[in-house]
């Protein structure tokens, strides 16, 4: 069975460490996960701004890259996301929608498959923190994964889970938004931090990097010291595999 | 703020409301306490999703058959009485109100809220042929005293606070009313009677219209609309050409969900059922009964596949409520009639020429809320990706925009040059990065580094460093249970049975 990482763009370019977290992570259970290399971007920014002919050529690489695989694994329910819009994007030509339907039923975000193929909630991590969540809109309402993260964190010895208040609300990233808005992006990631700030967690952790650079970045910008990680991280260097 | 002096840009729009604390603590204030309420209510309810779903369901099947139901409710209407009058367009809408104000030589109108009245901007045509339109409902009282226009669907004073609202009754008072609430409420109350008894005509809304009995239907918590459609002898009730549901049994549904929805409440205060003007043995009522139903951009969505579920909305306001955007910068930003997420899809799809829209479909991350909250799970979220598409098919897209869009295709529509980009940011970076980090306020970082610091890319993408991490793995792989790879076989088992779709939850 062929399982394939779909890293997107972001986390290629500034995250590998979330890639070889999830590669290290999956090894365990003797998955050895595949890179294509002719993998780009899902597309999203420009399909989210209007430009679907744009799009589509961003979207015609994830569907080459990942034709053979039985299973695709994403470290973002955003850009898994993304290619549940596929069929959309594609719904002219049939030769095409027929791959990105095919796509759309064998992607999935990393702890979808973790915790729900295969079966998986405990990897025997320890991490002696206080940890914060923020739910990503896209992972958590789009795809629905809202157990899966906390099944894994409650498992994990030691961490100490603070809920962070209006954890649901959107961190202000949302892609072009964050550029085109600025400043409605940089109210809601502020308010955002405020509240990772009432947690006094020294951990937030997430399943979108995108997301999180958002929130890191302004937690940086006000000098505020907490420690910003995908999950994948958080159980790997929990259960002493980085 | 009234609409006049309004920039004619979101962003620029938005800068204003941002600036503005009181407005922000406001507005936080109070849909923070709505959307509390309703997540405790339709919790409390149970099986929510559900009966979202009955709703959906209801309101496709009705808007699918839309010409058969309203038929049937006009049909009945008029047997009950009423005059039907049909408006395509607003203007319309407004000269049929016009008219019967002016047969029936009226001096005051008093109005309960009415979404309507405000997308036709009636009271300034009444204003113009001398009739004094007196808003009934607090909130709606309050913004006209103010000049402005609602700020919301359902809380039109939303945006401002109890010492500004007594700052403005004040005035009308000619004296200093203490800024408290019971204080507030009691002097309008007052006040108000004496223009419901003076009134010449009733105007209202339509929360629905029933199409098997020909009668509508209104929500409301304070009882204006209630004397507002019994005082007056005559009664003018603007209707949206969407609002219909076939029975009073789909009724049963809608007052689950709306006033749920909308407040929190299991039922509004008041819900009357009005079935044609005053009969013989009825105490009260108008002698005279109109309903306007007006078209006004709605027919445009019918038939169109990415749109029309825009007319299920009942107008409940959930979707603002939850909306992170709509809380920091209210509805005025939104620059039309209907605010927050369903205003931003419903502005632009009411006017069919492109050309006109303006901005109002980028103020949104696209988180879903909207459509998390919605009642008859109208896909907002998605909608507005179709405006913003429509409008670059069109032509109208930003041109900066559209230029980085299509190096944005050059780029990341190869992997070759993907990588090329990559180790070019590596190199070039060095320019700007300062302890791992680049805060420089330059080009497209301005607005992204005015509020955050932008990491630097590190020594080596995750492509750069995938074989020399594979050949390790291969190395120390651990053999695959038998139970894991059961469940992996499984799971493409249970994919081949039921195709694609699934979203694995």
């Amino acid at each position: 069975m062929k399982v394939s990482l779909f890293i997107t763009c972001l986390s290629d370019a500034f995250y590998p460490r979330v890639g070889e977290a999830m590669v290290r992570l999956l090894a365990r259970y003797g998955v050895r996960l595949d890179f294509p290399t002719v993998q780009t971007c899902c597309g999203q920014p420009a399909f989210n701004s209007g430009y679907w002919e744009e799009a589509r050529d961003s979207a015609r690489t994830i569907l080459e890259a990942f034709e053979d695989s039985d299973f695709v694994i994403s470290p973002s329910g955003s850009c898994t996301g993304m290619i549940h819009h596929y069929p959309k994007l594609f719904e002219n030509d049939p030769a095409m929608l027929e791959k990105a339907k095919k796509l759309q039923a064998k992607s999935y975000e990393f702890t979808q498959f973790l915790v729900n193929v295969l079966g998986v909630t405990d990897v025997g991590a320890s991490f002696p923190h206080k940890v914060t969540y923020h739910p990503s809109c896209h992972g958590s309402r789009l795809l629905g994964v809202k157990d899966e993260p906390m099944e894994l964190m409650k498992r994990v010895k030691g961490l100490e889970f603070v809920p962070l208040p209006f954890a649901e609300d959107c961190c202000g990233f949302g892609g072009t938004f964050a550029v085109k808005m600025a400043d409605i992006s940089g109210a809601m990631v502020s308010e955002k931090v405020d509240h990772v700030k009432e947690t006094e967690a020294e951990v937030l952790v997430g399943l979108d990097m995108a997301c999180l650079m958002n929130i890191a970045g302004n937690l940086r910008f006000r000098g505020e010291p907490v420690r910003v990680m995908h999950l994948a991280e958080l159980l790997a260097e929990g259960a002493k595999l980085a | 703020m009234s609409a006049k002096t309004m920039p004619n840009t979101v962003k620029k729009r938005a800068e204003l409301a941002l600036n503005d604390d009181f407005l922000r603590k406001a507005v936080k204030f109070t849909t923070e306490r709505l959307r509390n309420g309703k997540k405790n209510a339709s919790a409390e309810h149970g099986n929510w999703d559900e009966w979202r779903e009955r709703g959906r369901q209801i309101r496709l099947h009705t808007i699918a058959h839309l010409d058969y139901y309203l038929n049937m409710f006009v049909d009945n209407a008029r047997a009950n009485g009423v005059h039907v009058h049909f408006a395509d367009t607003g203007a319309d809408a407004v000269r049929i109100a016009l008219e019967i104000a002016k047969n029936k030589q009226a001096k005051t109108v008093v109005k309960s809220k009415s979404m309507v009245s405000e997308e036709l901007h009636l009271n300034h045509a009444l204003e113009g042929i001398g009739v004094e339109a007196i808003e009934t409902d607090l909130g709606e009282y309050i913004i006209q005293l103010a000049g402005e226009t609602p700020s919301h669907i359902v809380i039109p004073a939303i945006h401002k606070n109890r010492y500004q609202i007594a700052d403005l009754l004040s005035e009308v008072a000619g004296e200093k009313l203490e800024a408290d609430t019971t204080v507030l409420a009691g002097f309008v109350r007052k006040k108000l009677r004496e223009n419901f008894l003076e009134a010449d005509i009733g105007m209202t809304g339509c929360n629905f219209a029933i199409a098997e009995t020909g009668s509508m239907v209104l929500f409301e918590n304070e009882g204006n609309a209630r004397m507002v459609t019994t005082l007056p002898k005559t009664q003018i009730t603007l209707m949206g050409m969407e609002r219909i549901i076939p029975s009073f049994q789909d009724l049963e549904v809608m007052a689950t969900l709306l006033p749920r929805s909308a407040t929190g409440q299991k039922l509004t205060m008041y819900m009357s059922g009005i079935t044609g003007p005053r009969r013989e043995a009825d105490a009260d009522g108008p002698d005279e009964m109109h309903i306007i139903i007006v078209d006004n951009g709605r027919s445009l969505q019918l038939g169109d596949p990415e749109f029309q579920e825009l007319l299920n909305c009942i107008r409940c306001g959930a979707c603002l409520n939850a909306c992170p955007v709509y809380r920091h910068i209210g509805g005025h930003a939104y620059g039309g009639t209907y605010s927050g997420p369903i205003g931003a899809v419903l502005t632009p799809a009411l006017n069919k020429n492109v050309a006109e829209w303006d901005d109002i479909a980028n103020a949104s991350s696209l988180c879903g809320a909207c459509y998390e909250a919605c009642p008859v799970k109208i896909p907002l979220h998605e909608m507005l990706i179709y405006l913003r598409r429509r409008k670059v098919e069109k032509g109208h897209g930003n041109k900066l925009e559209g230029a980085g869009m299509k190096g944005f295709a050059v780029l990341m529509g190869n992997a070759k040059r993907f990588r090329a980009a990559l180790k070019m940011g590596q190199i070039g970076q060095k320019l700007v990065v300062r302890d791992g980090g680049i805060r420089a306020k330059i080009g497209p970082l301005k607005g992204w580094n005015s509020y955050r610091v932008l990491p630097s890319l590190p020594k080596s993408t995750f492509r750069q460093r995938f074989a020399t991490l594979d050949q390790e793995i291969r190395q120390g792989l651990q053999e695959m249970s038998p139970e894991i790879r059961g469940r992996m076989e499984a799971a493409l088992k249970k994919r081949e049975r039921e195709g694609g779709g699934g979203h694995h939850g």
